[in-house]
């Protein structure tokens, strides 16, 4: 698309990220290996929960920032690049 | 009846299930590769074990979105029997056919191992010739074999009897309510994580497997 000035439109790049993690009802067996075999073994009790996920980082082309959200949530939906059933996602983004 | 037996890159236990079906019970049935799968020209079809497509991202998710699992989506609501077995049911499960998720084994390890079991359905077409309750014997041999679902979730699959197996003795995956196969709510699909093919031949530990297929016969015949 053309913008006034005769040049191309380019929508800014925006950083989403996506962090998945397990709902809380859905045990986290590497969370608890993590605080039981490695924190607390090393005598660190401060520590009280470790919860797992995994961080996708993801760029995507936007017309505004919600635009950029909306296309992250709805990717991660239908694709199910994560499962609702067990897991839970939270979505950043970042200029 | 005609039986299709779908392997995709990964898929193990594929052939196994292949030669139960054809010289244990002498049904029609065919290796078919999941790119070569159509649906309308079979009765039933196996998803195999394995780690199809290398369980990359999560275990049966790349099958899931294949185009052969779009055949098999459209026999399920056909209402033909479609089974998964152990990384088949994982691919039930992403492709939104079975409720529920399949997690990490609780103790982070791949077990493989004969486990005692216990028919909890006899409604669905791969349990149908068992009587209920009744007490098995099939390996597991998995990493992701952890089902669950929230609560409600359970209460409802649990009232409305689709919960088709569950372990008997030792829960050793950390599986919810010690679940271990489920159907839909029509009863044709079923998914279970033991290996009933490896329990088809009494040269290899054990028989009981023989009537989860025998079900999907006589379920076939109604």
């Amino acid at each position: 698309m053309r913008n006034p000035t005769g040049g191309y439109a380019v929508n800014p790049l925006f950083t989403v990220e996506v962090v998945i993690s397990n709902k809380p009802q859905a045990r986290d067996p590497e969370g608890e290996t993590i605080i039981r075999d490695l924190i607390h073994k090393s005598g660190l009790q401060a520590v009280k929960e470790v919860r797992t996920g995994k961080l996708l980082s993801l760029k995507i082309e936007a017309a505004d920032p919600d635009d950029a959200r909306n296309t992250a949530v709805s990717m991660c939906n239908d694709l199910r690049i994560y499962n609702p059933v067990a897991h839970s996602i939270t979505v950043r983004v970042r200029p | 009846m005609r039986v299709a037996v779908i392997e995709f890159p990964g898929s193990n236990c594929d052939r196994d299930t292949v030669h139960v079906l054809k010289e244990s019970l002498r049904i029609d049935a065919n290796l078919v590769w999941h790119n070569d799968f159509k649906d309308g020209s079979y009765d039933a079809v196996i998803l195999p074990g394995g780690f199809s497509f290398g369980d990359h991202l999560r275990a049966g998710i790349i099958a899931a979105h294949s185009p052969a699992t779009k055949a098999v989506i459209q026999m399920a609501s056909d209402g033909k029997p479609v089974l998964g077995i152990c990384n088949g049911f994982q691919i039930l499960i992403e492709a939104g056919l079975l409720p529920g998720a399949l997690l990490r084994n609780a103790g982070l390890k791949f077990v493989c191992k004969w486990t005692a079991l216990k028919v909890e359905a006899n409604n669905s077409a791969f349990t149908c010739t068992f009587k209920k309750d009744t007490k098995i014997r099939m390996p597991i041999a998995h990493n992701e074999g952890r089902y669950f679902a929230d609560d409600e979730l359970l209460d409802a699959l649990s009232a409305a009897g689709q919960i088709v197996m569950k372990y008997d003795e030792e829960n050793p995956t950390g599986t919810a309510r010690g679940i271990v196969g489920v159907s839909n709510e029509k009863g044709n699909v079923v998914g279970m994580m033991p290996h009933p093919e490896r329990a088809s031949d009494s040269a290899l530990g054990g028989t009981d497997g023989l009537k989860v297929f025998e079900s999907m016969v006589e379920w076939a015949k109604c």
